[in-house]
């Protein structure tokens, strides 16, 4: 057998190493020049403001986008406070017991499933059980579900580093359990949640599977109304003009994804910046 | 019984699952005194200081017989409220641990939590207990300063201010002084000597020598038991029991 010196084997491994990591970034980098490069020429007022002509062929995509924003304030409207107030019943209240640990245990597999099982899944209880129909509502509760395995994990996260030394000195002062969590543990484990829920928030932006057989539509000739309406999503959207619709022009469909992209990004880069400005003001 | 005692402690047993941590503790401590409760690691000196205040019921499966009388009332009555309770009996930590909040917002918390003062009723409160622990010239004009900023001394001191701001009666102090250098040990042993003539304290030390500085009272524990309580002076010159002393020569000597 051939026996390799250790500084061989430093250097054979820091070169796999720096490989691995540059394979990572490379598809990143590929990513986004090609989609700014290609997108980049749709880009201008009509294609953010107006709704598709021509077969969606030309005009714009506000409608997706709109739909879009709606999804995900809607998402938030249902997964946030039922996360959080999961979250905190867990990590404040539950006993270790076999009933937490069940809830655990569903939470982490929950996180697991594909999100088409969700979009079936939305579509059997909000569409056709409860008769929500195609609908911003039964699309927002379908992301909401597959968003709060994720929001409750981050927020029991962030529970978990307000030190206990905090809850001990609350409870010590006469707090109850409810003043102590509203006063001491919430504030300072709210950064971390609020940067879970963006993260959580930005995936359902850009998911296609669990809204399309909830709300998504092909095209609609008008803005929607009320929940109840279908509306249409960046996602979805992309999806049918690089699938359904022959002769279309590249720039339209870069400049659908680079718009989504860049949605994405900007809530991104939001959690990021409440967790950069929350972290210098921390003191323990 | 005499109304000079404020905490009766009687035939007080506490269990943690099987763990028979303290074995029939009797003790009385008297009205605005220093009690200071001594004995080696692990005898259970934190353990009964957590039970005046009833802040061991939040570790799961600790198990209490006796009971524990405070201004003659039983605190493990069944409907006792433990909200009361706790402010009228505060605890300081070992470590100083003001909240990440200002100067001014750590001394409201328990005011805020208690009482619907207005703003002026507590920042007179604020101004009277700041004043009480003798941080109120230093710290008047940084009131809105992080806590967290503070010398260790100073943060220790505004955490029995914050205490002092609820109208707290009795004061439990669990080693107040290990995370603080000996200056500044000095100036809240100073301080509680103040403190003494407004209110009970309990002070848990490791060190005789502040016990035999600022205490009255001294109880030696010794596995869970109560071996010997007295005037300060008479146990440290003259202790009944060849335990205790083996205890304080030793850690003298
Ligand atoms: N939460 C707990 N669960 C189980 N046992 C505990 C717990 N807390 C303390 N004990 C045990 O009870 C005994 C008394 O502990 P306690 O903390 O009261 O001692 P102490 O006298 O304050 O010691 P130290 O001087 O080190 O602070 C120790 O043997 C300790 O191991
Ligand atoms: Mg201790």
């Amino acid at each position: 057998m051939i026996r390799i010196s250790a500084k061989w084997t430093e250097r054979i491994a820091f070169f796999f190493l720096l490989v691995s990591t540059l394979i990572i970034i490379i598809p990143v980098i590929l990513i986004t020049v090609m989609i700014i490069q290609k997108g980049l020429p749709a880009m201008n007022l009509e294609f953010l403001t107006e709704s598709p002509r021509l077969g969606m062929r030309a005009g714009g995509i506000f409608p997706a986008i709109l739909g879009t924003v709606y999804l995900v304030l809607g998402t938030m409207v249902f997964a946030l406070p039922i996360g959080i107030l999961a979250a905190i019943y867990l990590s404040e209240y539950a006993r270790d017991n076999w009933l937490t640990r069940a809830i655990d245990l569903a939470i982490v597999n929950l996180a697991g499933v594909p999100s088409v099982v969700y979009g079936l899944f939305g579509l059997g209880l909000f569409v056709i059980f409860l008769n929500f129909g195609t609908s911003i509502l039964a699309g927002s509760l379908t992301l909401a579900i597959m968003s709060l395995p994720v929001i409750i994990t981050a927020s029991r996260e962030a529970l978990g580093t307000v030190p206990q030394s905090f809850r001990e000195v609350s409870l010590a002062l006469g707090a109850t359990r409810w003043q102590t969590i509203r006063r001491v543990v919430l504030p300072n484990a709210l950064p971390g949640i609020m940067t879970g829920t963006v993260l959580a928030l930005s995936r359902a932006a850009g998911e296609t599977a669990p809204i399309l057989f909830t709300v998504a539509a092909f095209y609609l000739p008008k803005l929607p109304q009320s929940v109840f309406d279908q509306c249409m999503a960046l996602p979805y959207h992309l999806y049918v003009i690089a699938t359904q619709v022959p002769k279309i022009k590249p720039h339209v469909q870069y400049g659908t994804a680079l718009v989504l992209i860049v949605m994405v990004l900007v809530m991104n880069l939001s959690a990021i910046l409440i967790r950069a400005h929350f972290r210098k003001k921390k003191h323990w | 019984m005499t109304n000079d005692i404020v905490i009766d402690v009687r035939d007080y047993n506490l269990y943690y699952g099987d763990f028979h941590a303290l074995l029939d503790v009797n003790l009385s401590i008297k009205k605005k005194s220093v009690t200071a409760i001594i004995g080696p690691s692990g005898c259970g000196k934190s353990t009964l200081l957590r039970g005046l205040n009833r802040m061991n019921d939040l570790i799961d499966q600790v198990r209490v017989t006796g009971e524990i009388f405070i201004e003659g009332k039983p605190i493990y009555a069944e409907k006792r409220d433990l909200v009361e309770l706790r402010k009228k009996v505060g605890m300081v930590f070992q470590r100083p641990n003001p909240f990440p909040l200002s100067v001014y917002e750590n001394v409201a918390f328990g005011l805020r939590l208690h009482s619907h003062l207005s703003k002026e009723e507590v920042a007179q409160k604020v101004e009277e207990s700041l004043k009480a622990v003798a941080l109120w010239k230093e710290l008047k004009d940084k009131l809105k300063a992080p806590a967290l900023r503070l010398s260790g001394e100073q943060q220790q001191r505004l955490c029995i201010a914050r205490l002092a701001a609820m109208s707290a009666d009795i004061f439990l102090m669990d080693e107040p002084c290990s995370a603080l250098d000996p200056v500044a040990t000095q100036h809240i042993e100073e301080l509680i000597r103040v403190l003494k003539e407004d209110y009970t304290i309990v002070i848990v030390t490791h060190n005789m020598a502040q016990a035999a500085r600022v205490s009255d009272e001294t109880a030696y524990f010794y596995l869970g038991k109560l071996i010997e309580m007295g005037p300060t002076d008479q146990i440290f010159t003259r202790p009944a029991r060849k335990e205790t002393e083996d205890y304080i020569t030793g850690r003298f000597g």
